[in-house]
């Protein structure tokens, strides 16, 4: 008996695990259903639009069909095909990585220093970086071209990249300070026991185990630089044009050229459906770890 | 823990300082100095002394009608929009599978709106919107709802706030998500040993554990909604009439559209300054929270 003993043990956990399940299963079919609803709410914009990037003109404007019913990837080709379209996307993407980069190089010693010590004018210093998220990019455009314009940055990607870090600089301090928050302190008095210098022990230790809260940020990041443009397109002319230029100037050529800024719009979401993939596990790991 | 008093940290936070101020300062100025003073056109600036605040403040000029009726327009969109986004962003995140292969692909989707350029929001939902042609009006018209995006004023107050909810719902799941994931296992076992029901472990458990994340995601969410300008711009463009003519709209017509800088400065210098206040009322908030944690 004492042979299958343990076995049956665990038998008995697992029977009581799947009954554990099966109630969860009952009770989780209203949370799906809301979820599936929802989800399609959300998704039907979208179809729209790569349905638009589908079909022609015309039809676009003529007659509401759920469905392309001639669909062609001509205005894709197109797109692909253009040297101007290909080098305002490589723009884009340019200013972007460069801002990210900027943003959470310069936020991670800044978001360690929040957490850790207090010093003169913290909690002031922490506000006013905050207050630049809402400034209004509409009364800045001005300014800011004055501003780059004076300095020879005009039409380059740095301006842009520059001018982005007024609100991701802010928002990179903040989200990492919440994962910042979540390492304990004991961790950088055992370095320093083990006579780890300050440079040496943030790279080497400090900054793996924030590795999810990098990930978040370079995320959020990405994303608040990608989907800006008042900013990105005052500040370039031709050489530097990011790719939401180029998409205002389709407005004029010829009316409304819906199908080709539908295809353009389309292929806008890629880049940041990438970045999101690498760093979904960091999101569902969670946020400002242990403080929420 | 108490935290350690360093005057040397100012090092670490010198590169975000400077960045930081490179940007904000000189265009700040800019606009402070345009408020101040008038133009004869040419460059030619004098001083104006309080003329343009007085005028802006006072809601029987013209300007500081317009400014009054901008300024009750965005407050009550951010509150609308915030009340519908929070708590359907909450109840999404709770439906969410805690973990499985599902959760991947799951996040993607949902992050997908959010990752579109604001511009194209404007030019999906501008299709979107028609009646003929596109299906959101067209199942509202069908239903027999009178809409028109374009000619009604309520119809187009009503789509701005839809496209917000479309827009920035997604960002309310993700945080709320990724904050309910940091919850230890050991809070629902507790709950499930004494039988709590669903509502209960959500309003002892979750809730509370949530304070943090829902006042960043209630500050981030307010003052990108009181900033709200793509959206209306590309769908309506302010009308009909001043129905969707929010403050940043008025905001550039008059500083591009009448090259009434003098204005524009005075009144976004004003706008700021409210948001300034409302937003050292949530930050206040935050800190008295993490205080409490602390304690």
């Amino acid at each position: 008996m004492s042979a299958d003993a343990l076995p049956r043990a665990g038998l008995a956990v697992v029977r009581g695990r799947s009954r554990l399940f099966a109630a969860r299963r009952a009770s989780s079919f209203l949370p799906r259903l809301g979820l599936a609803v929802y989800l399609l709410a959300l998704m039907l914009p979208i179809y729209w639009l790569v349905s638009m990037s589908l079909r022609s003109n015309e039809d676009i404007m003529s007659t509401l069909a759920l469905w392309p019913h001639h669909p062609s990837l001509e205005k894709y080709v197109f797109i692909l095909n253009d040297p101007t379209w290909v080098h305002a996307f490589l723009v884009s993407l340019t200013y972007v990585a460069i801002n990210t980069v900027i943003s959470v190089t310069a936020a991670l010693p800044a978001a360690y220093a929040f957490n850790r010590y207090h010093f003169i004018g913290d909690k002031y210093l922490f506000f006013w970086l905050l207050s630049n998220l809402m400034a209004p990019a509409a009364v800045y455009a001005m300014p800011f071209f004055n501003l780059y314009y004076a300095i020879g940055l005009f039409d380059t990607v740095w301006a842009v990249a520059l001018a982005h870090c007024l609100f991701n600089v802010p928002v990179a301090v903040w989200i990492l300070e919440g994962f910042v928050a979540g390492v304990p302190r004991e961790i950088d008095e055992m370095a320093a026991i083990d006579g780890y210098s300050f440079p040496r022990f943030f790279v080497r230790i400090f900054l793996p185990l924030i590795a999810n809260g990098v990930g978040v940020t370079a995320f959020f990041c990405f994303m608040f630089s990608w989907v800006e443009q008042l900013l990105a397109t005052t500040l370039t002319a031709t050489d530097a044009l990011p790719f939401a230029a180029v998409m205002t100037r389709s407005y004029s050529v010829a009316g409304m050229d819906w199908s080709l800024l539908a295809a353009a719009g389309v292929l806008t979401m890629i880049p940041g459906a990438v970045v999101i993939w690498f760093v979904r596990n960091h999101i569902a790991k969670g946020f400002a770890l242990g403080r929420v | 823990m108490e935290k350690s008093l360093n005057n040397r940290a100012w090092l670490m936070v010198m590169p975000v300082f400077v960045l930081v101020l490179f940007s904000a300062l000189l265009p700040m100025m800019t606009v402070v100095n345009y408020s101040v003073q008038d133009s004869m056109g040419q460059n030619n600036f004098f001083w104006n002394g309080d003329a343009w605040f007085r005028d802006l403040l006072n809601p029987a000029t013209e300007i500081g009608a317009r400014f009054q009726n901008a300024l009750f327009k965005n407050l009550s969109f951010s509150l609308v929009a915030l009340l519908i986004e929070v708590p359907l962003g909450i109840a999404i995140a709770l439906c969410l599978p805690r973990s499985g292969w599902a959760v991947g692909p799951l996040l993607v989707v949902i992050a997908l709106p959010m990752l579109i350029p604001w511009n194209v929001v404007g030019t999906i939902w501008q299709i979107f919107s028609r009646a003929d042609i596109g299906l959101f009006g067209a199942a509202l018209t069908g239903l027999g709802i009178p809409y028109n995006a374009t000619q009604g004023a309520v119809s187009a107050w009503c789509t701005i706030v839809v496209i917000d909810v479309w827009h920035w719902t997604p960002l309310v799941i993700l945080l709320t998500y990724a904050g309910l994931r940091a919850i230890p296992d050991a809070f629902y076992q507790a709950a499930r040993i004494d039988a709590a029901s669903r509502w209960a472990t959500f309003v002892n458990i979750e809730l509370p554990k949530l304070q943090k994340v829902l006042v960043i995601v209630v500050l981030l969410r307010f003052m990108q909604t009181f900033m709200i300008y793509t959206e209306p711009f590309v769908v309506t463009g302010g009308g009909p009439g001043s129905a969707t003519t929010f403050l940043s709209i008025d905001l550039v017509k008059i500083a591009l559209g009448q090259v009434d800088l003098g204005s524009a400065a005075a009144m976004s210098l004003v706008y700021n300054l409210i948001t300034l206040t409302l937003c050292w009322i949530f930050f206040t908030i935050m800190m008295q929270l993490d205080r409490r944690r602390y304690a």
